[in-house]
């Protein structure tokens, strides 16, 4: 019974640790921003080597605005170049990815502020030198406590305001430090910063939907208007790559899948080892009253009687189990939360299941003893010391 | 309609091994209702087999047995375990009693397995618990009962099936001289009063002086079959 009590409590710890991992992946996924859809340039070939994604600019702010406007479902539309340069502040200097944007990019990645604010529209028209910084970039740079609101660095050795300190994000899914990073208004990043081919190229253009049942849909819309817009033959191959958040995610889902899997396995391996106490027990009850068992065979109890008999009590015995478990399954899933911190959900499906599972494993378990005091002769049963 | 049992011939073999062992050595025997049988005899006798095979618990290798008119020496399990529930009652020498369960529960068993709804159980078996003179005992359980009184809970088990035969193993086995006389003296009074046929298996001469008949089973075989009617003036009757 214990055994049970330890398989069913197993079950329900380890799926309610198994989805909270898994709400903690998609909230992780969800960081990125939600519903995003990127959209990045197409590759180059020259002489036959091809300069993989992203290597051709065929793809400008015209395009985003062309989206914006052919694309109803996107709520919002957005542009970014970006570059790996030094940051210098002061005596200190860092080497970190610079990201000119448009304002519609920091809606769409969904970054907050720690202090400070984004940029407007008005700082992209005017080609401001603002600044945002992430906390990584502010770790490095700055003295711990000081304020970088206010202060200025240098980027390719244009002074820049720093306007705004981002809050952090943490790892990306990826496993890269999405903190280490500065935005600057695009028209800033192109004109004063990272230069350009030719006014008005973008390095990726980003989208958003409300709804995450809309991307397909969307995702379709963008792919139909930049054809147009590129002017493409229908025999010939986009000349970008659409992304999708849900792409990245997949990833995501198939390592959480492995890890309730692995989780159900441990709960199954318990689950057995319990079904073997309770057929232990049971076998001993079956010895312990052979003699009861003869007597009730003597006055008129068929065999299905006796196995039925046994069989109930198997049942009774892993159905008690199970429900124990529960509780202390949901004790355990509690006493995670409370002392290792985990996110844990305990969903009603994990506690029927494992019920019902604890059911089978009583009848499962309890098979072998009651076929074996059915089949007790009755002359040798009443005669069992 | 024939006698109440009718054994022709029987034979039971059991193999030990290598070793075959003869324990009912063709046995031809008649029981007529309302008989007050006593069977003698000592242990490894064969007796114990024989009463086995006349109460159902066990077929015979070979031979025949009818009970009631019903040829029973080859019939199947379940069959077997419907004719002890309905025309058998069993009482022990250690009277077998199931230790978590009342007095009421106890007798209450054999109709348990016949469907019986539980209302009419409870009915059926305080009549028999008052038969045997135990009323407001129902909810004792066996531990709380003297040696007397759970025999007299067995044997209202034994009665609470409306059975043809009720077969006793020893059934003072256990129990001192006093209880012993109460014990006989109610088992006299079913085979006399509702005309129970009663079959005892003893190896004491002063419990097997209560029946009408006295078989004495030796080495599988009976060699000795005879009516103590006439000595004991009035009792038992229908013997031959």
């Amino acid at each position: 019974m214990l055994g049970i009590i330890i398989g069913v409590g197993a079950v329900i710890a380890m799926v309610s640790i198994g989805q909270g991992a898994k709400a903690a992946v998609q909230a992780q996924v969800a960081s990125m921003g939600t519903n995003v859809i990127i959209i990045l340039p197409g590759a180059t070939t020259v002489g036959g080597v091809r300069g993989g994604q992203g290597g051709a600019v065929t793809l400008t702010v015209a395009d985003g605005l062309e989206l914006k406007k052919r694309v109803p479902l996107l709520s919002e539309t957005a542009w970014a170049k970006r570059d790996v340069m030094q940051i210098v502040y002061g005596n200190r200097n860092w080497n970190g990815p610079v990201n000119g944007v448009s304002p519609g990019y920091l809606t769409i990645r969904d970054w907050n502020y720690t202090s400070g604010g984004a940029f407007t529209q008005v700082d992209l028209d005017t080609a401001a030198r603002v600044a945002l910084v992430g906390q990584t970039v502010v770790e490095n740079l700055y003295d711990p406590g000081e304020e970088p609101v206010g202060s200025t660095i240098r980027l390719k050795n244009v002074p820049f305001r720093v306007i705004g300190v981002l809050a952090p994000k943490g790892q990306s899914a990826q496993g890269s430090d999405q903190d280490d990073i500065i935005f600057i208004p695009f028209t800033t990043a192109e004109r004063k910063v990272l230069g350009t081919l030719f006014l008005g190229s973008v390095g990726a253009l980003f989208a958003s939907t409300d709804r995450l049942d809309d991307l397909p849909q969307a995702v379709e819309g963008i792919r139909e208007t930049l054809r147009a817009r590129h002017r493409l033959q229908p025999e010939q191959p986009d000349d970008f790559t659409i992304r999708t958040q849900v792409d990245i995610g997949s990833v995501q889902e198939g390592t959480s899948q492995t890890l309730t899997m692995m989780m159900f396995a441990i709960a199954s391996i318990s689950l057995v080892v319990g079904g073997i106490g309770i057929m232990n027990i049971l076998l001993v009850s079956v010895t312990e009253r052979t003699r009861e068992i003869g007597v009730r065979m003597a006055v008129g109890a068929k065999r299905r009687h006796i196995l039925a008999q046994f069989l109930i009590e198997a049942m009774t015995l892993s159905v008690i189990g199970g429900l124990l478990g529960i509780v202390l399954g949901i004790l355990g899933a509690r006493a995670t939360t409370v002392v290792a911190g985990w996110p844990t959900i305990i969903s009603a499906e994990s506690v029927v299941v494992a019920f019902f599972f604890s059911l089978a494993v009583g009848l499962f378990f309890g098979l072998y003893p009651a076929q074996k005091a059915s089949r007790l002769n009755p002359i040798e049963a009443l005669r069992y010391e | 309609m024939g006698a109440l049992i009718v054994t022709k011939d029987l034979w039971k073999i059991y193999r030990l091994g290598d070793v075959e062992v003869h324990a009912v050595r063709g046995v031809s025997l008649e029981v007529e209702r309302g008989e007050f049988v006593a069977v003698m005899g000592s242990s490894g006798s064969g007796k114990s087999t024989l009463m086995n095979i006349i109460g159902c618990l066990d077929t015979p290798t070979r031979g025949d047995y009818w009970l009631d008119g019903r040829d029973v020496a080859r019939a199947g399990q379940d069959t077997l375990a419907e004719i002890r529930n309905r025309e058998i009652g069993f009482i022990f020498q250690s009277f077998n009693l199931i230790p978590r369960t009342s007095a009421l529960e106890n007798v209450q068993l054999p109709l348990f397995y016949r469907a019986v709804s539980l209302r009419e159980q409870r009915a059926q078996a305080a009549a028999a618990l008052a038969r045997v003179g135990l009323n407001g005992r129902e909810h004792h359980y066996p531990a709380q009962l003297s040696g007397g009184q759970q025999q007299r809970v067995a044997i209202a088990r034994a009665l609470v099936s409306a059975p043809s035969i009720l077969l006793a193993d020893e059934p003072t086995g256990n129990l001192d001289t006093e209880s012993s006389r109460e014990i006989m003296a109610l088992l006299e009074g079913l085979n006399r009063q509702d005309g129970l046929t009663v079959i005892l298996v003893t190896h004491e001469t002063d419990i097997a002086a209560y029946a009408a008949r006295q078989i004495q089973v030796s080495d599988g075989q009976i060699v000795g079959d005879r009516s103590t009617a006439a000595a004991q003036a009035g009792k038992g009757w229908g013997s031959r």
